[in-house]
């Protein structure tokens, strides 16, 4: 379904990110993953998705930092040639209560959830114009649109991905760019594993479906959105949620 | 310089179908030519590729004419 198309996921070497970046490999899509840190868990992540039959590739890139965004970006470009569709996934969390979130978290949070955000895009638009199209996907998630206590950095990043998503779909969609988010609900990572487990089962009670939900139903999304079945749908935010918060 | 005009001509005519001779060096890209903004940031890339050269963001946003483009180009008078 993506035979041949280059994609870039960032935060792709674990978590959402990898099952995104495993299931467009499963599409036949080139795949390259940006990672923060985590050099192990990056190229586990390509050797499967060699396995699977398709180029890959991880890079380390902090998404904050337009330096080596611009780098990274170059790099994908002069070993893969063009660049089809880029999934902005990379995400950290700093909960705390608004009155104790520390200047500096509030920065960290943001900076990489929204404006790693920016970063990405800006790099990716000049060459997906000149293509004729591309394919934006930013994963935000359900707090970005419900609110949600203890998160007020990373709700508000959020959000802002969901301003940004619909702000460049009207941009570029003279020029067959699509961009859209997806929301996440609860769903199952590294991320949701260390909240507390009475937080979980409030959650839990509050899904419709009755749980949480994988990270590969994330990632099934996100190749739907990818792939030419979604030509027609821009500035949307998709809901994966198991009915969590009803858009 | 005509030579520079030739070829900014031909990609203009190409990127934004209009005739050859609209494309005179008094001509506005956006006003007589009709181009929107990302017409001109397309216009832009394309001169970066046909003359091998980065036009920079504070100097795209100064160029307004077809003659703006080809002194840029021709560094004959930098668009300041």
């Amino acid at each position: 379904m993506l035979t041949n198309k280059v994609a870039v996921v960032t935060g792709g070497s674990r978590g959402i990110g990898k099952s995104i970046a495993l299931d467009l490999a499963k599409e036949g899509a080139k795949v390259v993953v940006f990672y923060a840190g985590n050099h192990a868990a990056a190229e586990e992540t390509v050797s499967t998705m060699k396995e699977l039959g398709t180029e890959a590739a991880a890079f380390q890139v902090d998404v904050a930092n337009s330096e080596q965004v611009d780098q990274a970006f170059k790099q994908v470009l002069t070993q893969f040639g063009r660049i089809d569709i880029l999934v902005n996934n990379a995400g950290i969390t700093k909960d705390n209560l608004l009155m104790r979130i520390k200047e500096a978290d509030w920065d960290q949070v943001v900076d990489t959830n929204l404006k790693g955000v920016f970063l990405c895009c800006k790099a990716v638009i000049r060459p997906m114009m000149k293509q004729r199209g591309g394919r934006i996907i930013n994963i935000s998630s359900v707090v970005g649109v419900s609110g949600n206590p203890g998160q007020a950095n990373y709700v508000a990043a959020k959000a802002g991905v969901i301003g940004l998503t619909k702000t460049m779909a009207k941009e570029f969609a003279s020029r067959n760019i699509t961009v859209n988010a997806i929301a996440p609900g609860f769903i199952q990572t590294d991320m949701t594993s260390v909240l507390d487990e009475k937080v979980k089962e409030a959650t839990l009670s509050s899904i419709p479906l009755g749980r949480f939900g994988e990270a590969t139903e994330v990632a099934n999304t996100v190749s739907f959105l990818a792939s030419d079945k979604a030509s027609y749908i821009t500035g949307q935010t998709i809901h994966v949620d198991g009915g969590l918060v009803p858009n | 310089m005509a030579d520079t005009l030739e070829r900014v001509t031909q990609i203009i005519v190409e990127r934004l179908d209009v005739e050859a001779d609209e494309v005179t060096l008094e001509a506005g890209i956006k006003e007589d030519l009709g181009a929107d903004s990302l017409d001109v940031v397309d216009l832009i890339m394309e001169l970066e590729d046909e003359f091998n050269l980065t036009i920079e963001e504070e100097d795209a946003e100064k160029i307004n004419t077809v003659g703006d483009i080809v002194n840029y180009i021709s560094g004959v008078n930098k668009v300041s």
